[in-house]
């Protein structure tokens, strides 16, 4: 079976503290994503996205704390913004802009962040390989 | 005298209280009775009015306590004797056995899942179970394992199975003398619990559950992982009743309001209505006590934005239908109408208590209680048990975590102001050796995998991990451990950095939030800079959730080390640099706050500037004439100015106004209207508030109509009148100021109470939307009642209204309880028109401080850091902040004094090392970043015509960075190059 391959970009304080604690709660889910922790989601530009899609990636996940929740105020309301123009800018390059996902999990959100991860692995298994130049 | 204070009890308060004296140079001891800190809050969802996630917000304090160099960790531990004098106590400590060997757990939870025994989870509320062998949660600190030796049957199967060799079974009680300053009590409370109302059948039926049980419940970890169901059946809930008032506002249990239930319920109420949209949530009240700042609107928001139901009746009993569990509900709403409903859940909202240990902290300590087993203290000395014994938290009294939080930082200041001379002599400093200049060699990195007992290697095969690893670019040493984060690898590690040149390190094994602070320091033990080392984790988010799928674990692994080490082979020492600290301060505003604040600053040691545009000190203080308790304000005022004038350190400017303040945290330059200059490292908001002079009831029409403040300046020289009407919430909770004012209520008692006391005769009437006198000023409330005066509710859609005909006032209301309408004549009208702020606008853009939407000053976060600005070194206290009593204004002044002292009791203060950079060939000064920042970190150099980023201030979060449109901006140990490095690593190649 196609196994697609999952960038995560998870905030250090909100969402990798849900994935952390996806483990400390032994949920399972698929082994589908990386992690790469930065300390706010707000670091994300679209540059980091696009060099995800180009180095294999088949699905992108930004994860970040929930409005409000944010460790540095606002970072997240930024994050959501880009992520509005990240996804028409997919679109633009031709990649299927659901291969690109954002999510916010508290540090709590142990079970939520185990079906996001759950979901977008199954979702992105429809959509298959991304092909990238081809009209993904 | 001894530069070391202990504190007692291990929530947030103790939590916080213990930061700020680590962090300002006194060693802490940390004492809880139960194995781990976190105290309540570590066990609710989310906070009100924010709707923060609990755990998220308190996890990072927890993590601050556990790993503070200063802060001593006594858990599991009963105080039994104190001796000694402030300055110089000896405290006794029983350290109880938790029968683990605490230095050698490294809490990988093993024994847990081998543990035979199942024992009631008190974490859970008693929802769920637990093992013998437990930690209450998680993210606890300190993360140790302990054994409850009732449960305990002794089979060892811990013992086999723990590879940390960390259990203990023969472990005994041992103690512990510990030589300290002063000490801070922060016992908490504990619930009322609700078995003794036998009428609400808690313990009979199973779906009536206490707000904490539900708060558990509420919780994505609790028992129902985040599904709220009823423990019945695990039906969803459809109607759900919440009774407020349960063990508080009653004569047969305790009769002070516990503060925060209102609050509480209507959250609770909110989170699972966005569990379940369809709930319908109900609360039934006696009167809905929103007072804080924010709350209000909160409650607000509850009806219009959520659709709760509120119904003003005290519910005599529960009943329940024994087929469907259901419940049912039978009250009098007050127009007398006999109501019954049925309800899926009943959610009882149980007070607040005093700890159970009241009693015996009162003895150990010799400090006295109130008649509600609560410490007694006094309105002007809120913080102080005795002489070097303070208190802060729900252990004075209930209240909220804001006010806890500012209380605790407030105890802290009382604290150390004891043993200001002696800061700094009992912190220890660790010294690492110099530093190895990596800069012109090849990265040679060292890749440790790390076992975690089977944690890990009995799922991922780390042996063809660890053979993976070498195989990878500049890779020339492996090794894998049984656990990498023992003492022993810590040796290994340093040892192999010496052997092989190691220049990078990287360890494959847990989570970085709790473990990366531990590595750090071993490579700086063996000369590494602490940022030449990169964490992968592959327990949490590998083993533990692959478990079925361990080749996939073990691929998976792999491409985990691959993006570490691609990431190590680009890293950079960083430095963090240091600025000088002016190590002074300046308080602007000169009324109780400010005055308090100064005088606390000046007590720690340090010059103060006090700015007060009037002539005089005193602010609002100068118009109370007396309080509730008995207390004489003017003498306290009269007392306190002298106290400051004599004060050697304190400078005061009256009639002075502040024109223009410049720098940062730690060096401020502040220009005042006399034409001075003032250096300080740290500025105190203490503007104040004034009270609102409203534009209805006739008010500024016929003299007979005053405020409440008026009022109490007449009683002050007599009054003659045979019937005052007071009218509470004028301009208030409605277009004109949204929020409540907290303590109109109050004040109307007080008043009320005062003019019975000089005239009994005369009639006086209290016309009020909800009674908020919270806490212990429920007393008063009652003591009103008992002395004849009126009061009456009204509506806000039928409000009073006052005429005048002829020469007399005519006041006509409407009861909303008993729903008739009554014409009173009074002779005098009272307004309770509550406070307003200031125009804080200039001040807001001098310091360059948000404002709230009602005009006070919005802190940095209302939960937690409720003195603090998001902008470094500006603190605030007092009705600058919100409306508050004269005692939660002194607790906050002292709480501000503590946050300042975290500052400048520095020399100099060191900037984060992982911050943002501007590369000053490619920046074009666009300016794109500037707004990005939230802590206005970033400046555009207009001769360079380049942005600078003030280290001091940035917090690394990196929203600039990635604004950058030309690469200029960069953030330190998460490059571009760093992050591109491992995303083109990710696949495997």
């Amino acid at each position: 079976m196609y196994e697609p391959k999952i960038i995560g970009f998870l905030c250090n304080w909100c969402s990798y503290a849900a994935a952390d604690l996806a483990g400390t709660s032994r949920i399972q889910y698929p082994s589908n994503m990386r992690a790469i922790r930065v300390m706010c989601s707000s670091r994300i530009d679209p540059e980091h996205v696009l060099r995800a899609f180009v180095n294999g990636a088949d699905g992108v996940l930004i994860a970040g704390c929930h409005p409000g929740d944010c460790h540095y105020i606002s970072g997240n309301y930024k994050t959501e913004r880009k992520y509005v123009l990240m996804r028409k800018m997919l679109e633009q390059f031709g990649i299927d802009p659901r291969r690109l996902r954002l999510e916010w999990c508290s540090s709590a959100e142990g079970g939520k962040f185990a079906q996001v991860v759950t979901e977008m692995t199954e979702e992105l298994r429809t959509l298959g390989p991304i092909q990238l130049g081809a009209g993904d | 005298m001894v530069g070391s204070v202990m504190v007692v009890g291990g929530g947030i308060a103790g939590m916080q209280a213990s930061l700020d004296l680590a962090d300002s140079g006194f060693r802490v001891y940390l004492v809880d009775k139960a194995p781990t800190i976190g105290g309540v809050m570590a066990q609710l969802d989310k906070t009100f009015p924010t709707l923060d996630c609990s755990m998220c917000i308190m996890a990072p304090k927890l993590v601050a306590t556990g790993r503070h160099h200063n802060i001593h960790l006594l858990t599991n531990a009963d105080i039994i004797n104190v001796e000694g004098n402030p300055g110089n106590f000896t405290v006794t400590v029983k350290m109880n056995p938790r029968f683990v060997n605490a230095e050698k757990c490294t809490g990988c939870g093993l024994c847990a899942q081998y543990c035979p025994v199942e024992a009631v989870n008190e974490y859970d509320e008693r929802l769920t179970l637990r093992r013998g062998i437990y930690v209450d949660y998680p993210q606890a600190v300190p993360l140790v394992y302990a054994i409850d030796r009732e449960k305990c049957i002794g089979c060892g199967l811990c013992e086999n199975i723990c590879q940390a060799e960390a259990i203990e079974y023969d472990q005994t009680p041992s103690e512990e003398k510990v030589n300290v300053g002063a000490i801070i009590l922060a016992a908490g409370f504990d619930e009322f619990e609700p078995d003794t109302k036998k009428e609400y059948g808690y313990g009979r039926f199973k779906n009536v559950v206490t707000a904490t049980e539900f708060e558990r419940i509420l919780s994505a970890s609790g028992p129902f992982a985040g599904h709220v169901v009823r423990p019945s059946d695990g039906e969803i809930p459809k109607r759900i009743a919440f009774l407020q008032c349960v063990g508080s506002r009653d004569e047969k249990s305790n009769k002070y309001c516990s503060a925060v239930c209102c609050m509480y319920a209507t959250k609770e109420a909110i989170i699972a209505k966005e569990h379940n949209p369809d709930l319908e949530a109900t609360i039934f009240f006696m009167d809905m006590r929103t007072y804080g700042k924010g709350f209000e609107q909160f409650y607000q928001r509850a009806q219009s934005e959520y659709g709760l139901s509120y119904i003003r009746s005290r519910v005599p009993c529960i009943e329940e239908n024994p087929e469907t569990q259901n419940l049912l509900l039978t009250y009098e709403t007050e127009d007398g109408t006999i109501t019954k409903a049925e309800f899926d859940m009943v959610v009882l909202s149980v007070g607040l208590e005093p700890p159970k240990s009241s009693q015996e902290l009162s003895t150990v300590f010799g400090v006295p209680l109130n008649d509600y087993g609560f410490l007694d203290w006094k309105i002007f000395e809120p913080l102080k048990a005795k002489e070097g014994i303070y208190a802060c938290g729900a252990f004075s009294g209930p209240k909220d975590i804001p006010d806890t939080v500012a209380q605790a930082s407030g105890a802290a200041a009382m604290a150390s102001g004891v043993i200001s001379g002696e800061r700094g002599t009992l912190v220890e400093e660790k010294v690492y050796p110099q530093e190895i200049d990596v800069a012109e060699q090849q990265p040679r990195i060292g890749v440790f995998v790390c076992w975690c007992g089977i944690n890990i290697g009995g799922i991922v095969n780390v042996p063809e991990v660890m053979e993976y690893a070498s195989t990878l670019p500049n890779v020339v040493f492996v090794d894998q451990n049984l656990y990498t984060c023992s003492q022993d690898t810590q040796e290994k590690i340093k040892q192999a950095v010496e052997e092989h040149n190691l220049n990078r390190v990287v360890v494959a094994s847990c989570t970085p939030r709790t473990h990366e602070p531990l590595f750090q320091s071993t490579i700086r033990e063996a000369g590494l800079n602490p940022y030449l080392f990169e964490m992968t984790n592959i327990r949490d988010q590998c083993s533990w959730v692959h478990m079925h799928t361990p080749e996939e674990a073990t691929e998976k692994a792999k491409d985990l080390v691959r993006m570490a080490v691609a990431k190590s082979n680009l890293l950079e020492p960083l430095k963090s640099s240091s600025v000088e600290v002016t190590q002074s301060g300046l308080v602007i505003g000169g009324g109780i706050a400010g005055m308090t604040a100064a005088l606390g600053l000046a007590q720690q040691g340090f010059t103060v500037h006090l700015v007060e545009k009037e002539d005089h000190l005193g602010g609002l203080l100068r118009s109370i004439r007396f309080t509730m308790s008995g207390e004489d304000p003017q003498e306290y005022l009269a007392t306190l100015e002298q106290s400051l004038r004599d004060h050697p350190n304190v400078h005061i400017h009256t009639g002075t106004t502040v024109e223009r303040i410049d720098g940062y945290v730690g060096n401020f330059t502040t220009a005042l209207s006399s034409g001075e200059e003032i250096r300080h490292g740290i500025c105190v908001v203490a503007v104040g508030g004034q009270e609102h002079k409203p534009a209805s009831y006739l008010y500024g029409k016929d003299e007979r109509v005053v405020t409440q403040l008026e009022f109490e300046d007449m009683l002050s020289k007599g009054v003659k009148a045979k019937t005052v009407v007071m009218i509470n919430c004028v301009e208030s909770r409605d277009d004109t100021k949204e929020y409540c004012s907290r303590v109109c209520c109050s004040e109307a008692v007080k008043n009320a109470l005062k003019l019975k006391e000089k005239n009994p005769d005369t009639n006086v009437y209290i016309l009020y939307r909800d009674m908020r006198t919270y806490a212990f000023r429920e007393q008063y409330y009652d003591r009103a009642r008992e002395n004849g005066i009126v009061f009456m509710r009204y509506d806000p859609e039928t409000k009073p209204r006052l005429e005048k005909k002829g020469e007399s006032l005519v006041l006509y209301a409407h009861d909303a309880a008993l729903d008739l309408d009554f014409e009173l004549h009074p002779d005098l009208v009272v307004l309770s028109t509550g406070v307003s702020p200031y125009d804080n606008s200039a001040l807001s853009q001098m310091l360059k401080v948000p404002l709230d939407r009602d005009g006070f000053f919005l802190e940095a976060h209302m939960k937690l850091r409720p003195v603090d600005f998001a902008t470094d070194g500006v603190f605030m206290a007092g009705l600058a902040h919100s409306p508050k009593f004269i005692d939660e204004t002194i607790s906050q002044a002292y709480g501000a004094v503590a946050r300042a002292c975290t500052i400048i009791s520095k020399e100099r203060i060191e900037t984060e090392p992982i911050i943002a950079e501007v590369d000053e060939e490619l920046c074009c000064g666009c300016q794109v970043c500037i707004p990005m920042c939230p802590y206005n970190a970033r400046e555009l150099d207009e001769e360079e015509n380049i942005v600078k980023v003030n280290e001091v201030l940035c917090k690394g979060c990196g929203s600039c960075v990635a604004a950058c449109p030309s690469g200029a901006a960069q953030q330190r140990h998460f490059r571009d190059n760093q992050l591109s490095s491992m995303i083109e690593a990710f696949v495997r190649r």
